[in-house]
């Protein structure tokens, strides 16, 4: 028997995906939108969310799971505070992109052998490769969760991770002082 | 000296413009729309009289403008295939998904001037009564999504948008829906599949023409961003007007993507036709780097073949007299429209133009852009699939050292089983002409990294592994 809580979401949810529903001659078309919303609720797309998601829309739960395991954008487990996209293709790649991938994962001490979603164990930071983020002219690009980082270089990279421990440190380093 | 031609991009980048609707209306935004609604029947050029959607659709018919998503088909007769009596509700759909590699001109319509595209698309909608459309746009564009949206709701609230738009009695509603990542999406029927919600493999045509059997079964039209900004320009300068620019078979201006090995990379809108590749690299986009030499470019997005620095193109050009001539041309002097890049063997696709100089090593690009494709394969088809898969393998494995004498014959054999219509979709031919073009023009390439490869002996290759 399963213990697991039923998902219950919280009535700004809620109304958030009955809003996006409506736009739609058939609610099945609101699913991406909703996925999007409950990921940015909770980080990622936990299997009792997913399960509501398919309740709410009238489909059933293999047909959100066969969506966040397509799209490169979803995750089913949470990523780190600061999900750092880095442009792998050609005309990023043809200005560096490759040995700024590597720079980064070693500032963060991850493999930069690795393409796929990596994340620090502190859970500070996740990195991976991704695939043209339609900014070649401005190469190397590279994401930080939604802003986007344009004609990086080693100095703004090491300036990037830096802004994102200040972000994050603050809340701890309050009691210090 | 060559230079830009700016319709779309006119006041983009100007100091002080804004996304804001105040902003779009005090530069004659708007303007179009508002005196297209305001009549309702207007004069065909043979004199009949027929009602202001029917016009427009002839303006457009007229301007010979060809879609800028990729394939490059005329707008008019895309937009003649709909069946406006078929009791079923039509939608449109604007393709913002942007996602052909070298691409990023949609993107400054967007972030920069997304009123330009409402109004574009209002008066598209209007003209092929659709009451419901959406801007389907790519989930990395998170400020470009929350910058159509404030615009949507900003010509709602001066009734641009929405019910008995000024007056007129038309009703149209238009919203944002988000992608996630995924490039074949950017596929019109992927696209479609994904809007109604299931995975985005693409349908296969005929019969799914989204024109017959699109969103939800219904007449659907799929234009790309900067179509939809042409349209407005059409109708605002007049169908025939606006098709004397460019040249004949490919009027208008384009939203050029310029990227790689050039000093100054960016966006150019130019008269179609009316520049050179040499003049696109050398003069707008400031020429190579310092002692480096100009060895290929890929002029449509890393699906278009690629052209080399040193290929003789044979063109035609009709006189006006009938006749027709042919010379012999060079890339520098090849001139950027459909049809001219169609005769040196490759297309116009997005408008995405990657240069690459004489430090590119062409296994290695090859291998990036084949990675590109495997990574985004749909998994529908086996030819695309598969095929994909193998490519890329080959492919890093002989730029890590281990070329064999066969792998140009081998690449070949594969990307022939994916091209030419054995896939449900144009990625299938997207994967393969890479391979097949970088293969046959930089063949010397290939062969002298087999030459070093296979000459090594067992030892050394075993020593290599473990470097
Ligand atoms: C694999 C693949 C990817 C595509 N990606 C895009 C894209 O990102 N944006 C786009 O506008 N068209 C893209 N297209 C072209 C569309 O299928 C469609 O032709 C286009 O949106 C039609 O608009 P247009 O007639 O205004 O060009 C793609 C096509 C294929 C085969
Ligand atoms: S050709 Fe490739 S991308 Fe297109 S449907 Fe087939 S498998 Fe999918
Ligand atoms: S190749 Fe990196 S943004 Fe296009």
């Amino acid at each position: 028997m399963s213990h697991r809580k039923y998902f219950k979401p919280a009535p700004e949810l809620e109304s958030e995906v009955d809003a996006l529903v409506a736009r739609y001659p058939s609610p099945r078309s609101a699913v991406v939108m909703v996925m999007h919303t409950v990921q940015e609720y909770f980080g990622c797309i936990p299997a009792d969310a997913l399960e509501w998601i398919a309740r709410k829309l009238d489909i059933e739960p293999i047909n959100v799971y066969e969506l966040v395991t397509f799209y490169p954008m979803f995750h089913q487990a949470p990523v780190g505070k600061f999900h750092i996209k880095v442009c792998r293709t050609l005309s990023c790649a043809l200005r560096g992109s490759w040995r700024l991938h590597e720079f980064l994962c070693d500032r963060l001490g991850l493999d930069s052998g690795v393409d796929g979603p990596q994340t620090t164990p502190d859970g500070m930071f996740t990195v991976e490769f991704v695939e043209c983020l339609a900014s070649c002219g401005t190469a190397p690009a590279m994401m930080c969760n939604d802003e986007l980082y344009e004609e990086m270089d080693r100095e703004k990279t090491s300036e990037l991770i830096e802004q994102c421990k200040k972000k994050w440190l603050p809340n701890m380093d309050s009691n210090h002082d | 000296m060559a230079t830009e031609h700016r319709l779309i991009l006119k006041n983009i980048d100007r100091q002080g413009y804004d996304t804001g609707i105040e902003c779009y209306l005090k530069h004659g935004g708007y303007n179009t729309l508002k005196a297209v609604l305001s009549t309702p029947e207007r004069k065909m050029p043979d004199g009949r009289t027929v009602d202001t959607p029917a016009w427009l659709r002839n303006e457009v018919l007229v301007s010979g403008l060809r879609g800028r998503g990729g394939a490059g088909f005329p707008c008019g007769r895309k937009w003649a295939f709909i069946n406006h009596g078929s009791g079923k509700p039509v939608y449109l759909i604007c393709n913002a998904d942007e996602s052909e590699p070298g691409t990023f001109k949609d993107k400054q319509i967007i972030y920069k001037d997304p009123h330009q595209l409402l109004e574009g698309m209002i008066l598209s909608c209007y003209a092929n009564h659709v009451h419901l459309a959406y801007i389907y746009i790519r989930g990395e564009f998170y400020e470009g999504a929350r910058i159509l949206k404030r615009a949507l709701a900003e010509a709602r609230s001066k009734n641009l948008l929405g019910e008995d738009i000024l007056g007129s009695g038309y009703d149209l509603e238009i919203y944002v829906h988000r992608g996630a990542g995924a490039y074949i999406c950017g596929e019109e029927t992927g696209l479609i599949e994904s809007l109604e919600g299931r995975r985005p493999y693409p349908r296969i045509k005929p019969p799914y023409f989204p024109a017959a059997f699109g969103l939800y079964m219904s007449p659907t039209i799929v234009n790309n961003v900067e179509t939809l900004c042409a349209v407005r320009h059409v109708i605002e300068m007049g169908g025939s007007r606006y098709g004397e620019l460019g040249v004949r078979s490919d009027p208008g201006t384009r939203i050029l993507s310029v990227s790689g090995h050039v000093r100054k990379p960016g966006y150019y809108e130019i008269e179609i036709g009316k520049v050179t590749f040499g003049e696109l690299i050398y003069d707008l986009a400031g020429g190579l780097a310092e002692g480096r030499k100009l060895k290929a470019v890929i002029p449509g997005g890393t699906s278009a073949k690629v052209l080399r620095a040193d290929e003789r193109f044979k063109l035609r050009s009709s006189g006006g007299n009938g006749e027709s001539a042919e010379t012999e041309i060079g890339l520098l002097e090849l001139p950027f429209d459909s049809d001219s890049v169609a005769a040196a063997g490759s297309m116009c696709g997005s408008g995405g133009v990657i240069v690459l100089d004489d430090s590119a090593d062409m296994i290695d690009v090859l291998r990036n852009i084949s990675g590109f494709y495997a990574h985004e394969s749909c998994g529908q088809c086996t030819p695309c699939r598969e095929g994909s898969l193998w490519m890329s393998k080959a492919l890093n494995r002989i730029a890590c050292g281990g070329a064999r004498y066969l792998d140009a014959e081998y690449l070949l054999s594969i990307s022939d089983g994916i091209a030419g219509g054995k896939t449900v979709c144009a990625f299938g031919e997207a994967c393969a002409w890479p391979v097949m073009s970088f293969v046959e023009k930089f063949r010397g390439e290939f062969e002298a990294r087999a030459a070093a490869d296979e000459s090594r002996s067992e030892e050394e290759n075993a020593d290599m592994i473990v470097a």
